[in-house]
């Protein structure tokens, strides 16, 4: 079983400047692919970069325009939202430590070129999570779950708190106290990651983990979530922090130090195995050697070949042009491996249990941000 | 010249045939669109409004929104669903609905995907060069309004919405059919007993429901943008009397925001594109109960101004 080619996608994302020499119906592709798998403001944002962007057809440009002008406004209001939870947070004294997207934007990282970023994910010690939860629902963030079943769930199980929603502004914002749930396989410490965190450039009141942490994070949302249908932009976040972060000296040293000491070692491995395999990341060689030698990523050679089947699979944008037969099934095992990785085997069931009656009740649409 | 190749070129069963299989790439300025569906009611629409559309032969160009409306069987009662490139936006609706179901899901995709323009929803006319722009909520009368003013004789810019290109100023025809609702429907072939109309989607959310073809002349001068002069917010009453009075500027602006459905994307851009249109034209609140007298008070309008 052949998958459908990615180059068309994966070349447009990497190498901006071959966007000239595209066909109409090339870019019809394109635009789709891209647009599935939320991808079109980084396209667009590298053609503006490499100087192809009068280049492009007036057709497809449009909706390069259109998803640009999407993400500059989210940035804006990203911002505005990051300022007005900072002074939500400053009579707790808990600082204020940004995750994944609204990190990237915040410190100014390649990886915010043409991010779309809806909500703002933030980081807290559990011991204050309760301090932190009123603190905001008095700045006018309530809980976005009703269901009472999701609010013992998530309290119980999960890393973070039901999204919180602001009346007034209607942001979503999610509040972690860990990167992976409790009851996962892996348990990376929260306490060494917002020690480690640092103020950004644009306000010292800011903060966002180290550059390996922030690497690690996102290696660990992506494999360890089971929630693919945005795989390939989390590969190229991956791409665009490894490339960049990659350049300080002594850090591929310092990633498999802190990937050891964080346990998540199997997550960086996939990260950097898939990232160079499906959009072409360079890493040294002897990060590779060094995580293959660890006994925490060392796996039968059957086990890690279905792995592999699966994941260059799932992490494809969800559209027909670049899936195959075995994708539907790849995707399902995929969510059932995240769940595996994060509860054990009595809970997992038991809640899939309770997800499997509403699907059939047909609450699924008010239940999917849990599921 | 080379003469376009229109979609009446194709018979209906052509259409039907071709919409059920590889589909057909249709011309719906300022777009490109690509439409399949194997139920009748959607080639039967398409056949009966789309006639003078430009049809694109060929598969080689770039298509802005490839849409299917597609059938789902649920339980007893034969469902459709809307579909945008595989993803499925809405849930599903009657089969009956299934041509009104294309022509909303063409709404979604123009004001989900195109925020190069400033989207408000409202209906849009022009008559020697100056654009009449009407945002109201629905059971106002605009779709009747803008029938009746299309049939008089103005060129149709949209029934739904105006896109307004923040940089120019001006409005940028996108002539689709007009949707009509309810009794407007006849009041419309009372009014042209000529016009044609599509198929009747009866029981919908919004009641019964069907689409008045566009005029020749909005689809021929579709690449022809033009600045806005007036901004009308109807309102029918039964049998009221018409009234009409100018309506501050400022006010005007506030509506016509709650009516964008994306001025926030372009932030103060926006908002001065919005306070620019108000500014240019004449802004007034009209109450009407009789059609006759409304359209005699646009024609004024037009005539004086």
């Amino acid at each position: 079983m052949s998958l459908p080619s990615l180059d068309l996608l994966v070349n447009a994302l990497q190498q901006p400047a071959s966007l000239a020499g595209l066909s109409l119906s090339q870019w019809d592709l394109l635009v789709r692919q891209a647009r599935q798998a939320d991808l079109l403001a980084r396209l667009g944002a590298g053609a503006q970069e490499a100087g192809s962007w009068a280049a492009i057809p007036a057709a497809p440009r449009m909706h390069l325009a259109s998803a640009l002008q999407l993400a500059a406004r989210q940035h804006v209001e990203l911002r505005h939202e990051v300022r007005a939870i900072e002074r939500a947070l400053r009579p707790t004294g808990v600082p204020l430590v940004l995750l994944k997207g609204a990190a990237y934007v915040q410190t100014g990282l390649r990886a915010a070129q043409g991010r779309m970023v809806s909500d703002v994910d933030i980081l807290v010690p559990r011991e204050q999570l309760a301090e932190v939860e009123s603190a905001l629902m008095m700045a006018g963030w309530v809980s976005t779950q009703r269901n009472a079943y999701d609010q013992l769930y998530y309290r119980t199980w999960m890393h973070e708190l039901p999204p919180l929603r602001h009346m007034k502004r209607g942001s979503v914002l999610d509040v972690h106290h860990a990167i992976l749930p409790p009851t996962a396989r892996y348990k990376p410490d929260t306490g060494l990651l917002l020690r480690a965190a640092r103020a950004t450039g644009a306000d010292e009141r800011v903060f966002v983990l180290a550059p390996v942490d922030m690497v690690l994070h996102s290696a660990a949302h992506l494999f360890h979530e089971g929630e693919l249908d945005l795989g390939l932009r989390g590969l190229l976040d991956l791409d665009a922090l490894l490339r960049e972060l990659g350049q300080e000296p002594g850090f591929w040293l310092e990633l498999i130090h802190r990937a050891h000491q964080l346990d998540l070692e199997r997550p960086l491995f996939h990260a950097l195995r898939y990232t160079h395999w499906m959009v072409g990341t360079p890493h040294p060689d002897a990060t590779v050697h060094a995580l293959q030698a660890s006994p925490r990523v060392r796996m039968p050679r059957l086990q890690q070949r279905v792995l592999d089947a699966l994941y260059l699979r799932g992490l494809r944008p969800e559209h027909a042009s670049t899936s195959d037969a075995w994708t539907p099934l790849a995707r399902s095992l995929l969510y059932l491996r995240g769940h595996w990785l994060r509860m054990p085997p009595g809970l997992l069931a038991g809640h899939l249990l309770r997800k499997l009656g509403a699907v059939v009740r047909g609450e699924r649409a008010s239940h999917a941000s849990t599921a | 010249m080379t003469s376009i190749r229109t979609l009446s070129q194709l018979s209906r069963d052509g259409l039907k045939r071709r919409l059920g299989s590889e589909g057909i790439r249709l011309r719906v300025p300022p777009f490109v669109v690509h439409i399949r569906s194997p139920i009748p009611v959607v080639a039967q629409g398409l056949y009966q409004l789309y006639g003078d559309h430009e049809w694109l032969d060929d598969d080689t160009g770039f298509v802005d929104f490839h849409v299917a409306v597609q059938p789902r069987r649920r339980w007893f009662r034969p469902l459709c669903v809307f579909e945008f490139d595989g993803f499925q936006p809405f849930t599903p609706l009657a089969c009956g609905e299934a041509f009104a179901f294309l022509e909303w899901g063409l709404n979604w995709c123009v004001t989900g995907h195109c925020h190069t323009l400033l989207t408000i929803h409202s209906a849009v006319l022009e008559k020697n060069g100056r654009v009449l722009v009407m945002p109201a909520p629905p059971g106002s009368g605009k779709s009747t309004l803008c029938a009746a003013l299309m049939l008089q004789g103005w060129r149709l810019l949209s029934d739904e919405m105006a896109l307004l290109d923040p940089q120019s100023g001006h409005v940028v025809p996108a002539p689709r059919p007009v949707s009509l609702k309810n009794q407007s429907i006849d009041v419309v072939r009372r009014l042209a007993p000529d016009a044609v109309i599509g198929p009747v989607a009866r029981d919908t959310l919004k009641g019964t429901v069907a689409h008045l073809r566009a005029s020749d002349d909005s689809l021929a001068r579709a690449g022809v943008s033009a600045p806005p002069a007036w901004v009308v917010f109807p309102r029918y009453q039964h049998a009221a009397p018409l009234n009409v009075e100018p309506r501050p500027k400022a006010r005007a602006l506030v509506e016509l925001a709650s009516n964008s459905f994306n001025h926030h994307v372009h932030g103060r851009t926006g908002f001065e594109a919005l306070a620019q249109l108000v500014d240019r034209s004449q802004c007034f609140d009209l109450q009407y109960g009789h059609l006759p007298e409304a359209l005699a008070w646009f024609d004024a309008l037009e005539a004086g101004a």
